[in-house]
């Protein structure tokens, strides 16, 4: 998924001609509307990928309703298509998402969204309506770009996993189409644009060590969720090589 | 997994990841703007996604193993690199495990 830019940055608006408003207001659903559909046909390959994994259509759109955050989501699939355990598969999940609720704090002070519709909020805080979201020149724009992304996001994401689902179901064995070697180009794909600094790459790096030399000791499950302690290592201990929020998506 | 198991494991982990989220938006901010807990939750997510590469493209059953997902995973990386879309990179990595597959 697409990565944030800037930390912070919006502000809430000094006085404003209206017109002006208004453009910013439609680039901002431009903006919107450009991202959702990139992000959204990407839920073809969550769909093919989970059915390969041995779940059913139900549970796949299941996923992509109420877990709604792609990498939680394809990893969670993976764990599971590897055999490993549920509660190895819930760990990775809500690991992976861990990255979501700094995107939350950062979004709670904009939206000042309570009740139900702060719980909508929360729902669609993901990489893509939080780095529209940052990337808008004041508050009001960066309100209406929040929701119109996570909402389209949201929909498009689910149409287009169904469509996955049942297409990854007639093709049968997933092998054959190479649908194991997709899952993992997919992992690569998430992490690529998080490999911008040093630390980054020597973090996802060590991580793949650690998991492949304990893939043959330990369950199915276990390796990946152990090369996490990785992370929290080095995070604890390289206060010099801090990457900006906006860096983290 | 039974069906049931597996259902289960669903909802759960779209619990977790909801209530994630929602803790984000309702602890006070100063608390998970600390640099320590930004720079891990960041590099937690780099170090989940670099295990997965590695289990999804070099292990089968247990065993560390090579077979065409490395050829696909490393095309796709020229891909990613060539800033290819995501899903023509995924897409591409199928291909070229199938065709591997089938030319063997």
């Amino acid at each position: 998924m697409t990565a944030p830019h800037g930390e912070g940055s919006v502000e809430e608006p000094v006085e404003q001609p209206v017109e002006e408003l208004g453009s910013r207001r439609r680039a901002a659903a431009r903006q919107a509307a450009s991202v959702s559909l990139a992000t959204g046909v990407y839920g073809v390959s969550f769909g093919a990928l989970s059915v390969a994994a041995g779940l059913d259509l139900a549970q796949t759109v299941a996923l992509s309703l109420l877990m709604f955050t792609g990498g939680s989501q394809f990893a969670f699939i993976g764990v599971l298509g590897a055999g490993g355990s549920g509660v190895a598969a819930v760990a990775t999940a809500a690991l992976l998402g861990a990255r979501n609720a700094l995107y939350g704090a950062v979004l709670a002070p904009l939206l000042r969204a309570r009740g139900l519709r702060g719980l909508a909020a929360a729902h669609v805080t993901i990489d893509e309506s939080t780095a529209v979201a940052q990337a808008q020149p004041d508050a009001a724009t960066a309100r209406a770009g929040f929701w119109w992304t996570g909402l389209g996001v949201l929909a498009l994401w689910n149409v287009f996993t169904v469509v996955g689902a049942v297409v990854g179901d007639a093709l049968g064995d997933p092998r054959r189409w190479g649908l194991d070697a997709a899952a993992a180009a997919a992992f690569l794909g998430l992490v690529w644009p998080r490999l911008a600094s040093r630390s980054a790459r020597l973090v996802a790096a060590a991580a793949a060590v650690v998991a492949l030399v304990l893939t043959p000791v330990a369950p199915a499950g276990v390796p990946v969720l152990a090369a996490a302690a990785v992370a929290v290592l080095a995070g604890w201990r390289t206060p010099a090589a801090s990457p900006r929020l906006g860096r983290t998506a | 997994m039974s069906p049931g198991g597996t259902w289960v494991a669903v909802l759960a982990a779209a619990a977790a990841c909801f209530a994630v989220k929602l803790v984000g938006h309702r602890v006070p901010e100063h608390w998970l703007a600390h640099p320590r807990v930004a720079r891990i939750a960041s590099l937690v997510t780099v170090a989940l996604l670099g295990a997965l590469v590695a289990v999804q493209s070099a292990t089968t059953d247990g065993a560390v193993v090579a077979d065409a997902r490395l050829v696909a995973v490393l095309v796709a990386a020229v891909a990613l690199a060539l800033r290819a879309p995501f899903v023509v990179v995924v897409v591409l990595a199928a291909v070229v495990a199938a065709v591997l597959r089938a030319l063997t």
